[in-house]
């Protein structure tokens, strides 16, 4: 280290940047802009994932069955429950929750509109949740036509959580069928459905009566402690018939995660817009580096006449490039930073800075510097010491 | 047996500079057009030659060859005792260390004070720490009088000022052959006597040969030996 504090030379790259704060400012102005279009598509696209399986990740269950027909949690098919109770028979099988799963419409009790809601049917003494509250609420659901809501639900659905609050009786009409709000949870809104509400399975069998007998939508399986989950899972896939699906629960994120991501554009838009920022980024670091080499295009010929060597002057542009690339990030993850947080409380969607990301987009941001500066270094090919005298 | 080529003594090869026969053609085809007829030069270590002629007689392509910043077409030319004709691009950039060159434009570069740029010049001898450069760099511009001016950039600093930094740079890469276009056609009279004195000297001092190019009649005294060159070739002034 003392070494190289020895052998130092002047910081020509950074003085060549820091003596015209202007120009400095433009371009940092412009990485900062193109990294902070990047973590925000990026953010979107993965935030928009990340809440396709907000439900999902709160389910008590080590493996989850499914119809092969279910494409995603906004399309769920049925199956036959009896296949809950075939899984019964694994002696590493623990206990199972059959559980209804349908869009019903909800009637804004304030505003009278409708509006799609995920509803959740399940038997209230059965396990749904890994959180133990909503154990306790469940017990209310017990009566017939009481409903829990998501009080995180977006506020299309009314002023439910407020009302019930006060103590205010909140009843409204979900599919035409009177019920009444039996309880707060916490849930969050998902990618497919703006609200959740819970009801046991009875009431979910009134509000949906063409529900065919003996069919769920969802099966969940806990296993006894220290079971290998992926094991059971082989195992149920080899003695059940084909009606069903077995997946873990993490498969069962990745294969809902994974519908949005394949089936539909958001990913590719999201990515596109990514991509934009990238370019955007490197057209403006481009023209930067571009013309601070064509303007000290004298300078570094006379350098060179000196006998620095070519490799010497490459190496500064790169050290520009380098430069710009971390003082042009830190303005981006800041600001990237507060836009997560406007987003979450915007859109209630779980975008965060998650490092990985974080990482991703300085990685760019520097390939964005460096290729900018490789391709700008072509034009010091042209700086001859033999034209300056 | 003969053991080793006989070592040759004479003056050429201890001279800073020789020339010899040296040609060069600027164009192709066509367009091709001698600059350089067999042109003979030799300077001796802190000998000082001054190079007159009209403008457009090959003055600027004899100092950009001797510079090691051209590759040499024809004839020899041997700078420290270094053959360029046919020299490598990275044995020139090597040899360019030892050679300070003084512009007819100052060339500072803009973004630097006086004293980084003067440490420009000493940054590239090697083996010393960063403070013993940035003395030298600081003695340098004692030298040539811009002590106080240290802390100051180009732009703040006058013609004569500029060129005077120019000098102090190209002399603190202690270079042993110095080569100056015009160094004096951008001041007026007094202060291009004070920077061409003022070169003379520490050429002097530190033994080093001088090439200067000038059209500039009133510093003529400061040669040694004056070569006047007319249609790329040398006649030696009576």
């Amino acid at each position: 280290m003392n070494r190289f504090w020895r052998a130092r030379r002047i910081p020509l790259a950074w003085l060549l940047l820091t003596r015209q704060p202007v120009r400095l400012a433009v371009a940092l102005a412009g990485i900062a802009f193109a990294g902070i279009l990047m973590f925000m598509q990026l953010g979107f696209r993965d935030g928009l994932f990340e809440a396709s399986v907000t439900v999902h990740k709160l389910f008590d269950a080590d493996l989850v069955l499914v119809s092969p027909r279910t494409m995603s949690s906004i399309g769920m098919a049925g199956f036959p429950r009896r296949r809950l109770v075939q899984a019964m028979a694994d002696p590493e099988v623990a206990g199972t929750t059959p559980v209804h799963w349908n869009l019903m419409l909800w009637r804004n009790p304030q505003t009278r509109t409708t509006r799609s809601i995920l509803t959740l049917g399940f038997d209230p003494t059965d396990p749904l949740f890994t959180d133990p509250t909503i154990t306790d609420k469940a017990r209310a659901l017990t009566q017939k036509g009481r409903v829990l809501f998501d009080e995180r639900s977006r506020p299309e659905f009314g002023p439910i959580a407020e009302w019930f609050s006060k103590g205010r009786v909140v009843e409204t009409e979900v599919a035409g069928t009177r019920v009444r709000v039996a309880g707060l949870v916490s849930l969050g809104p998902s990618f497919g459905a703006d609200g959740n509400m819970l009801t046991s399975r009875e009431t979910f069998l009134q509000l949906m009566p063409g529900t065919p007998p003996g069919s769920i939508e969802l099966g969940l399986i806990r296993l006894t402690p220290g079971a290998d989950s992926s094991a059971v899972a082989q195992r149920l896939r080899e003695n059940l018939p084909a009606d069903v699906t077995i997946y873990t629960k993490k498969g069962f994120e990745e294969f809902e995660k994974n519908y949005w991501r394949s089936s539909t554009a958001i990913g590719f838009i999201f990515t596109l817009g990514a991509a934009m920022g990238f370019v955007v980024g490197c057209v403006i670091v481009y023209q930067i580096l571009y013309s601070d080499v064509s303007d000290h295009l004298p300078e570094y010929a006379t350098l060179m006449a000196m006998g620095y060597r070519l490799a010497g002057l490459l190496g500064v542009v790169a050290r520009e490039a380098l430069i710009l690339a971390v003082l042009g990030y830190l303005p981006a993850y800041l600001a990237g930073q507060g836009l997560y947080a406007l987003v979450r409380s915007g859109t209630r969607l779980p975008v965060t800075m998650d490092p990985q990301r974080a990482l991703l987009v300085f990685v760019m941001i520097l390939v964005m510097c460096m290729g900018s500066a490789a391709f700008a270094m072509r034009r010091l090919a042209d700086a001859d010491p033999a034209e300056i005298f | 047996m003969v053991l080793a080529a006989p070592v040759s003594t004479d003056l050429a090869s201890t001279a800073t500079v020789a020339v010899d026969g040296l040609s060069h053609w600027y164009g192709t085809g066509a367009m091709r057009r001698q600059v350089l007829q067999g042109v003979d030069l030799t300077i001796q270590p802190g000998e000082v030659v001054l190079l007159t002629g009209p403008s457009g007689c090959g003055k600027t392509t004899l100092l950009t060859l001797v510079g090691a910043l051209r590759s040499v077409q024809q004839g020899s030319v041997r700078v420290f005792g270094q053959e360029l004709n046919g020299a490598a691009r990275d044995v020139r950039q090597r040899l360019r260390r030892s050679i300070g060159m003084i512009f007819q434009g100052h060339n500072l570069l803009r973004c630097l004070t006086a004293e980084q740029n003067v440490q420009m010049g000493s940054d590239l001898l090697e083996g010393l720490s960063y403070r013993a450069r940035r003395d030298q760099a600081r003695e340098w511009l004692r030298a040539v009088g811009l002590g106080d001016q240290l802390g100051k950039l180009p732009h703040d600093l006058s013609g004569g000022q500029k060129q005077r930094v120019a000098i102090a740079r190209a002399l603190a890469a202690r270079p042993r052959l110095l080569l100056a276009d015009e160094p004096t056609a951008a001041l007026d009279s007094r202060t291009g006597r004070e920077v061409v004195d003022l070169l003379q000297s520490l050429a002097r001092e530190q033994g080093c040969g001088v090439l200067m190019v000038t059209h500039d009649p009133r510093i003529l005294d400061v040669a040694d030996r004056l070569v006047r060159m007319e249609d790329g070739r040398l006649t030696v002034d009576p």
